[in-house]
């Protein structure tokens, strides 16, 4: 028996998203071709992309890109944007928070390279952008710079941020703003026109989508440069063979998951607090992450468990029948100290001793009791296995 | 029993985690990252902490369908190995990392982290077999195949750490064996290549790598009469028995070759000599430790040596020898000897070989043996000739 607590990485597909998907790749026909297969794979991927814009309250279908994910999104908006709006290079600013996605901050770490001057702008405690901070990196040099990228939730501690606040903030000197909403869709209201971002990036595989497909959901005031040139589909924006069957699949996901929205929240957060009480007095010295309440995803829990390497206590967790995260790793498997806590204020090995449970569209009360039972055990023995960053008591015994 | 088997990619620790299985264990797969990027070690395929080595490794875990982790040991590797190491050649010392690897890394904080996470105990591919003496404990002896014997890099491991250990491949007849057993079995790693040379150091160049890491002091090289023959840019990138390199422009008196017979790290001096000047027949260790339990016979003075075998590199014939304990050092002021470096708190060993030794460097380990079985080590501390050849 397996309980799965990753939905921040993937969430199961949607079995009607799964009917709708596999259907339609069964059907031939590139949107565009002249003919009639053509024509017709032309009419379901436009009817998709107005499905979608619907459900994300974009003001005009045409707003939204499709890309293969939250990553091209991302890259996209934020290299796009900057080339842009830099190509005269009169704008190299860059504002970036430092909690964002690594599909964003790699990202401007390499536009350093390119000449950008990236301004990180800090969050508290809890990971919510410090908005007077941005405010003044706005003000110091308004003209100079191309845009500013905060994500709408985060993903490690699925901290919700001011996203209003920061859109005000920011187009009252001219800025336009760019939010990865990667993990906010599905989980808190999204309205594309109401939030005023300039650009948003969505992925389809979080909500019971499939992997490959996301969108870039941008204003028409916007072109960004594009990062994939050829065939000049999607307004010239991005290029490549359209997929249908992923257009597809994502609106009616995005459909899926938006639909009751508030109720379904509201039954996710309960488990959510659930959750973090049953940890909180099970395991006393754990600390969460992030906010309370109303602030924070209502699928995310993330606690520091001082003294436990977080990938001992995944490997118990594991083993026991719960798939969970510590939240970064990097290519070779090898889990990271999160850059996430080390920005909100945390040091290295706090950053090392945490873990992720995020809940999704399947999660049960039955996993949440499940799951309480059996922490405790598994926190005190990974807690006996100590840091790797300790020394093993029998290396200070006598020959 | 619950297994945990080291995987480092290559061909031997994956078939020592499938003979695992095979034998009925629960086995969980651990690839070890010894580096925190990755990317610095990657060039060519050497070492042993690459990305395509984890991913090798964990191909391999899912053909066995056994759970698989990576776990980071990158900080400890780099304390315990590598800063060691750099610290070790800086004192004129020769050390080897892999058996550094072995005492801190692999049965020391992995193997401790196994227990503590439940496991009974870790599973490498080592070629090594663990035997079992009447009463019980365990006694560590040389592998099936004496070509790929590693027993002499297993040296420094206690009674309690072999007790949690297992060689599953140890009683191999050869490597090519355990290459088809991997073919067989359909791993993708069956044919890749044996890793060789220090992981950390990816181009193989250690000399290089030290000059990046040491402050490089030039210096003067001397014969053994006093005689200054040339310089040297540092002395600590200078290994005992070493011939190639020496930059002499004078040919010796008797116009045989020269070699480096003395690294002085304090004086920053490299004194070279003829071949005859390397032998050397008694040896002194420090960081004494015994490979199970320890030998009951040996005494405290010359006159209560055993009869032993003692072997100075990993790839060197043992050689015959009589072995005694010294004193118990308390930590000695670093004044007294010739590396100034304090010795370590522990059991001196004493060393007498039958036939003189050439190029012992300190820092060097040496195993004690008695016919296959591995008796104990000490890292050698000052070796000296008795004979004056």
């Amino acid at each position: 028996m397996r309980a799965y607590f990753d939905h921040a990485a993937t969430s199961p597909m949607n079995p009607e998203v799964l009917a709708a998907y596999s259907s339609e790749l069964q059907r031939v026909g590139n949107p565009s071709s002249l003919h009639a297969e053509g024509q017709a794979a032309r009419m379901r991927m436009e009817t998709a992309r107005e499905d979608l814009a619907r459900t994300i309250g974009a003001a005009t279908p045409s707003e939204v890109v499709f890309t293969s994910g939250g990553t091209e999104a991302d890259n996209l908006a934020v290299k796009g944007l900057w080339w842009a709006r830099n190509a005269d290079r009169s704008r190299p600013r860059l504002l970036v928070s430092t909690i964002e996605h690594s599909a964003v901050t790699d990202t401007a770490e390499w536009l350093q390279t390119q000449g950008a001057e990236v301004v990180w702008v800090p969050v508290d405690a809890d990971g919510r952008l410090d908005l007077a901070a941005f405010g003044a990196a706005l003000r110091e040099d308004p003209e100079r710079t191309a845009l500013a990228s905060v994500m709408s939730a985060n993903n490690e501690i699925g901290t919700l941020q001011p996203i209003p606040e920061i859109v005000a903030l920011a187009h009252s000197v001219g800025v336009p703003v760019h939010t990865d909403a990667v993990q906010a869709l599905g989980q808190v209201p999204l309205d594309f026109a109401a939030l005023g971002v300039d650009a948003m990036s969505l992925s389809a595989h979080k909500i019971g989508g499939p992997v490959g497909t996301g969108a870039l959901v941008i204003s028409r005031d916007l072109t960004p440069v594009p990062v994939l040139h050829g065939g000049g589909q999607e307004r010239k924006i991005r290029s490549g063979t359209l997929d249908v069957a992923g257009a597809v699949a994502f609106a009616r996901a995005a459909e899926l998951a938006c639909a009751d929205l508030p109720e379904k929240a509201a039954v996710r957060a309960a488990l959510r607090d659930r959750l973090i009480a049953g940890i909180e007095s099970s395991v006393p010295d754990a600390v969460l992450s992030g906010p309370r309440g109303a602030g924070r995803l209502p699928g995310n829990v993330h606690f520091v468990f001082p003294g436990c390497e977080g990938d001992a206590l995944l490997f118990g967790l594991d083993v026991a029948g719960f798939a969970t995260s510590v939240g970064s790793a990097c290519s070779a498997g090898v889990a990271r100290p999160s850059h996430v806590l080390i920005a909100c204020g945390r040091d290295e090995d706090t950053a090392r001793s945490v873990q992720r449970f995020s809940l999704g569209p399947t999660t049960t009360a039955a996993d949440v009791d499940a799951l309480l039972a059996a922490l405790p055990g598994i926190v005190d023995r990974a807690r006996s296995a100590g840091m790797v960053s300790s020394t093993p008591a029998w290396m200070n015994g006598d020959t | 029993m619950k297994i945990l088997a080291a995987m480092s990619g290559g061909v031997d620790s994956a078939v020592a985690a499938a003979r695992a299985v095979d034998a009925g264990h629960e086995v969980v797969g651990v690839h070890l990252a010894l580096s925190r990027m990755p990317g610095t070690l990657r060039t060519g395929s050497r070492g042993c902490c690459t990305i395509e080595d984890s991913r090798d490794a964990h191909r391999v875990a899912g053909l066995l369908g056994i759970p698989f982790y990576v776990w980071d040991f990158s900080e400890r590797f780099k304390e315990d190995v590598v800063d060691d190491f750099i610290a070790e050649y800086s004192q004129g010392r020769t050390p080897n990392p892999c058996m550094r690897c072995n005492e801190r890394i692999k049965f020391a904080a992995l193997l401790d982290r196994a227990l503590a996470l439940g496991f009974d105990a870790v599973a490498t591919g080592h070629y090594a077999e663990i035997r079992h003496d009447p009463a019980g404990s365990p006694e560590l002896h040389r592998g099936v195949d004496m070509n790929k014997d590693q027993s002499y890099v297993l040296g420094v491991l206690t009674a309690e750490q072999l007790a949690h250990c297992y060689f599953p491949i140890g009683a191999s007849a050869s490597k090519a064996d355990v290459r088809a057993e991997a073919e067989h079995r359909g791993f993708p790693v069956a044919n890749k290549p044996d890793s060789y040379d220090i992981c950390f150091i990816p181009d193989g160049d250690t000399k290089a790598w030290l000059a990046d890491k040491i402050p490089m002091r030039p210096g003067l090289i001397k014969d053994t009469d006093g005689q200054v023959l040339g310089e040297h840019e540092g002395a600590m990138t200078y290994t005992i028995g070493q011939r190639k390199g020496l930059r002499i422009e004078r040919p010796a008196v008797d116009g045989r070759p020269r070699y480096v017979v003395d690294v002085d790290a304090r004086d920053n001096t490299v004194t070279v000599g003829p071949r005859r000047a390397l032998s050397v027949d008694t040896l002194e260790g420090i960081r004494t430790s015994w490979c199970g339990a320890p030998p009951s016979d040996v005494g405290h003075d010359e006159a209560e040596a055993i009869d032993c075998e003692v072997q100075i590199r990993a790839h060197a014939d043992p050689v015959p020898a009589r072995m005694w304990l010294g004193e118990h050092i308390a930590e000695a002021p670093a004044s007294e000897y010739s590396v100034p470096r304090a010795r370590p708190a522990g059991r001196l060993m004493h060393v007498a070989v039958q036939e003189p030794l050439s190029g012992v460097a300190p820092g060097q380990t040496m195993v004690i043996y008695r016919g296959t079985r591995v008796l104990g080590q000490a890292t050698i501390d000052r070796a000296s000739s008795r004979t004056a050849a």
